[in-house]
């Protein structure tokens, strides 16, 4: 029964405000509930839409994973100064509001940034000679920024634990390095990379403020169109029919990925971490560590941009200044919405630990359901459990509106919403990181535990949960961005004592002049620090008696 | 059933339980409840004063920008989760009447208001405070050039300015909106060049279309780093350069095309929203926002005009300029066309 816990999760938070906000949509519409649709597939610019979607979100997907695998590579595999910090490090965009991730682009690569400066004046140019701001390429950076560590983490972390000698007996048997990799290897590690490409595949696919923000007004995905109809041009119907489609796409792919992974997991031996060998590659291995530096740098440059921006601020006095820090920390002008950052912080870590303390049982339990059933149901079930990812957070927002606004339900403006929107989006992180090991380790493991005398309880704790902590902790890792960053939780009524980091930076932005500028790159920062310490502590968690694995 | 889901569900359980201890609790309170988009902000002092005057505490619900904030006020209408709501303009006014969120309510204080920016004839919604929308110039970035501002938007389309203007889309953004009826004013929808014509050179001349006014300013902008000079705010958005650059600036670096009726006024008001238990007081929170204390600490907070003519101007406000001949139209005319406006604007620059 215990089994279905994650299902009764999705069915009240998920289904049924789902049910709510498109059911008050079609009733809207008059007339038969198919009309809207006929609208929309009668529409050439939604079908444009449902296309660029697909193209952009299947494009940031592979380049991501080109970029990612070699990283997850080196991370898995080696030993290297930092090794911890840069894993932390290379997680912080995650959580970076978009918005706040373009202000680094424009200090970068912007017609003014330090990229254009450089050219200009090593080639004394009359203009700016680089232009990549307001394009799809910089989308697609911008997407290869933020889902970077979602190849790199779930990727090595499975890696790390895939037996070395494996691949070694292949070499031995004759296979050079290349097929080595290619025969034993990449099969082993399909799992962890499909699922990274299917969380990847997900997040890019329903890409919003990214979209908009980075791309303009030409580029809308179907989210941005969902949230332009609905929130916008009111036209609830015509936004109905439009999350309906995503819905389906989502559960389609999601349905053919789950498919797909159930054909490709092999039930292996799972070797510790320790058995890997450390240490720094021979000569061959200096391209590898150096295409790695590379994307570490590009992938942490916008961090540091922003940074350096914070600490150079636009007003006053030119020179280095802590003068945003000291303003976000005073309330000068005695506004009613100053935020402070203790408070401001201590918000987002409390939902953030809160989203974190939900998932984490939630998505273990989801993966169990999954990884121990059997049936022609089993893909169905896997897809409909991801799909909280793949759809609108404007169509959960407004279900939340809706679905939950009688007493004793009332939860309109409690933070009791906040903690839920963040899960839903949270768990299926968990889901597939700890799936992947789940899938691979040998029943034998647990069937000889129990024939040995091991209550179900003590098979789990001394058994099964080493050989998934690192699973669970790089999917606690992404619940806790997920929620510091507050994706899908944008459009819910929040009282003024709930301000988190992004809202607080949203607000400083929503006003001209430098010292709202300076003052949101001050949050920026600190928002960074939190993330990664965040970030670090979770790495460090381990239950009493478990050796690293 | 497998013991260590039980494990599982239990730990389920237990998080639950310890969010609802953890978790910031508001302060138990009869409160009035008012909500609003992101940009509303006003003195603690002045909120304080009304809470002390009618024992009350005021609660602000922020519900995202004007338009994402109406939408939730509209949905949530048959148990508003609010007593009023603040953040109605003169080009939302006729969606929010037709949807019925507001209950009728005359302030006494409409009389403080000139006529032009009675915002609502049939009173469900007051206004509280105004604004011009139009295109603000880098005064650095053309004075470097040589080159002088555009005075009107016919300007806007000559060869100098080719890829140099930014301007939000009126589908999603509220001065996008704004500035689209400006366009419509001057440039009118018949005759030889319509104000689909202007746009349609706009386009050709690379004019850039963002989604909101933040990314517009912040990242378009040549104040900010873009390559930009011209770009959709408003005409109290070169003020807040020089409030907000501490002593850097004296003067605005910044400033607004003013000319024959490139820019249109934007009037922003309150409402009582239906189904409220605590109209009375609501009433006097509207009175309230009308009158001099709350008016007159508006411009500092939210960098628009009051519509009191009776509250007096902080000093920074001087650079705030208003134009002789601002374009409007009226809300119901508005409300009329607005969906068709912004189809066909759509489909002559995104389609």
């Amino acid at each position: 029964m215990t089994l279905w816990a994650p299902l009764g999760f999705l069915a009240l938070f998920f289904l049924y405000p789902l049910a709510a906000i498109l059911g008050e949509s079609f009733q809207r519409a008059g007339g038969t509930p198919f009309a809207p649709f006929f609208d929309l597939l009668a529409d050439p610019y939604y079908l444009d839409r449902i296309g660029f979607t697909f193209w952009q979100a299947t494009l940031s997907t592979i380049l991501t994973l080109a970029v990612g695998l070699p990283s997850a590579y080196a991370f898995a595999r080696h030993n290297f100064l930092a090794k911890t910090l840069l894993r932390s490090l290379i997680t912080v965009p995650f959580v970076m509001p978009p918005i706040v991730m373009a202000l680094g682009f424009v200090a970068l690569l912007g017609p003014q940034g330090a990229l254009n400066a450089l050219l200009v004046g090593l080639f004394s140019l009359e203009e700016p000679p680089f232009h990549m701001m307001n394009t799809l390429a910089i989308i697609l950076l911008a997407h290869v920024v933020y889902e970077y560590a979602i190849v790199v983490r779930l990727v090595s972390t499975f890696w790390s634990n895939l037996d070395p000698r494996l691949e070694a007996s292949a070499r031995v048997l004759g296979a050079g390095p290349w097929t080595a990799f290619y025969r034993v290897t990449l099969p082993l590690l399909m799992p962890a990379i499909g699922a990274a490409a299917a969380l990847v595949f997900l997040f890019t696919f329903t890409s919003f403020g990214v979209v908009l923000i980075l791309g303009g007004s030409s580029y809308a995905t179907i989210d941005v169109s969902i949230y332009t109809l609905a929130m916008k041009l009111f036209r609830l119907p015509l936004a109905a029919a439009l999350a309906i489609v995503q819905i389906a796409l989502t559960f389609l792919v999601m349905l053919v990925y789950a498919r797909l992974q159930e054909a490709t997991a092999t039930r292996i031996e799972l070797a510790p971490q320790a058995a890997t060998p450390p240490g720094l590659p021979r000569r061959r291995g200096y391209l590898l560590l150096g295409g790695v530096s590379l994307a570490v740098f590009i992938v942490v440059s916008p961090l540091l941009a922003l940074v350096v921006r914070s600490l150079f601020p636009a007003t006053g006095e030119a020179g280095l200044s802590l003068a945003g820090f000291s303003a976000i920390s005073s309330n000068e002008r005695n506004a009613f919405f100053f935020v402070s950052p203790l408070m401001a912080i201590r918000n987002s870590l409390t939902f953030a630990l809160l989203t974190t303390l939900i998932s984490l049982p939630l998505g273990t339990a989801a993966a169990y359901i999954l990884a121990r059933s059997r049936g022609w149901w089993r893909s169905p079930v896997d897809a409909l459990l991801m799909l909280p990812l793949g759809t609108s957070s404007v169509t959960l927002g407004l279900g939340f509106l809706l679905g939950f606004d009688q007493p004793p339900f009332d939860l309109r403006a409690t933070w009791v919403i906040i903690v839920l929107a963040h899960s839903l989006v949270a768990y299926p992180f968990v889901l597939r990181s700890v799936l992947s090991t789940l899938r691979a380790m040998d029943p034998s493991l647990r069937e000889a535990a129990r024939t040995l005398g091991a209550t179900p309880l003590a098979v789990f704790r001394l058994v099964e949960l080493p050989l998934i902590w690192r699973g669970l902790l790089v999917g606690a890792t992404f619940a806790f961005a997920v929620s510091i960053g507050e994706f899908g939780a944008s459009l819910i009524l929040v009282r003024p004592e709930y301000t988190t980091m992004p809202l607080a930076i949203f607000r400083y932005l929503g006003q001209p002049g430098g010292q709202n500028l300076t003052e949101a790159l001050a949050m920026t920062t600190l928002l960074m620090v939190v993330t990664a310490a965040g970030f670090l502590i979770i790495e460090r968690l381990r239950p009493r008696g478990t050796a690293e694995f | 059933m497998p013991r260590p889901l039980t494990a599982l569900t239990a730990l389920l359980l237990a998080a639950v339980l310890l969010a609802a201890c953890a978790a910031p609790t508001p302060p138990p309170a009869v409160e009035l409840v008012l909500m609003t988009h992101d940009s509303f902000d006003i003195s603690k002092e002045v909120i304080a004063q009304f809470e002390k005057a009618n024992n009350a505490k005021v609660t602000i619900l922020k519900a995202g920008d004007a338009g994402e904030a109406l939408t939730l006020a509209i949905l949530s209408k048959d148990n508003p989760p609010a007593d009023l709501f603040f953040g109605v303009d003169n080009t939302f006014l006729g969606r929010a009447l037709a949807e019925q969120v507001f209950t009728p309510y005359r302030s006494p204080l409409l009389e403080k208001v000139p006529e032009k920016f009675r915002l609502d004839p049939t009173n469900h919604v007051m206004p509280v405070d105004y604004g011009y929308v139009t295109v603000n110039y880098d005064r650095k970035w053309l004075s470097d050039r040589g080159l002088a501002p555009p005075a009107t938007l016919e300007d806007l389309t000559k060869s100098e300015w080719k890829g140099r203007l930014a301007v939000q889309n009126p589908a999603t953004s509220s001065p996008g909106l704004v500035f689209l009826l400006a366009t419509i004013v001057q440039f009118g929808e018949t005759g030889d060049y319509t104000y689909l014509d202007f746009w349609r050179d706009l386009k050709a001349d690379g004019v850039l279309v963002k989604d909101g006014w933040s990314t517009t300013y912040y990242t378009d902008f040549t104040l900010y780093g873009g390559d930009r000079p011209l770009v959709v705010s408003y005409t109290t958005s070169p003020p807040a350069e020089v409030f907000f650059s501490e002593g850097k600036y004296t003067e605005p670096p910044t400033g607004n095309i003013l000319g024959k009726q490139a820019s249109f006024l934007q009037i922003e008001g309150v409402g009582i929203l239906k189904g409220t238990k605590r109209e009375a007081l609501a009433k006097k929170l509207v009175d309230f926002m009308m009158d001099t204390t709350f008016q007159k600490d508006i411009p500092s907070h939210m960098f628009v005009f009051p519509t009191n003519q009776d509250a007096p101007l902080p000093d920074f406000f001087r650079f705030a300029e208003s134009p002789e001949s601002p374009a409007t139209i009226h809300p119901v005319t508005i409300a009329e066309n607005r969906e068709r406006w912004i189809d066909a604007w759509t489909n002559a620059m995104l389609k």
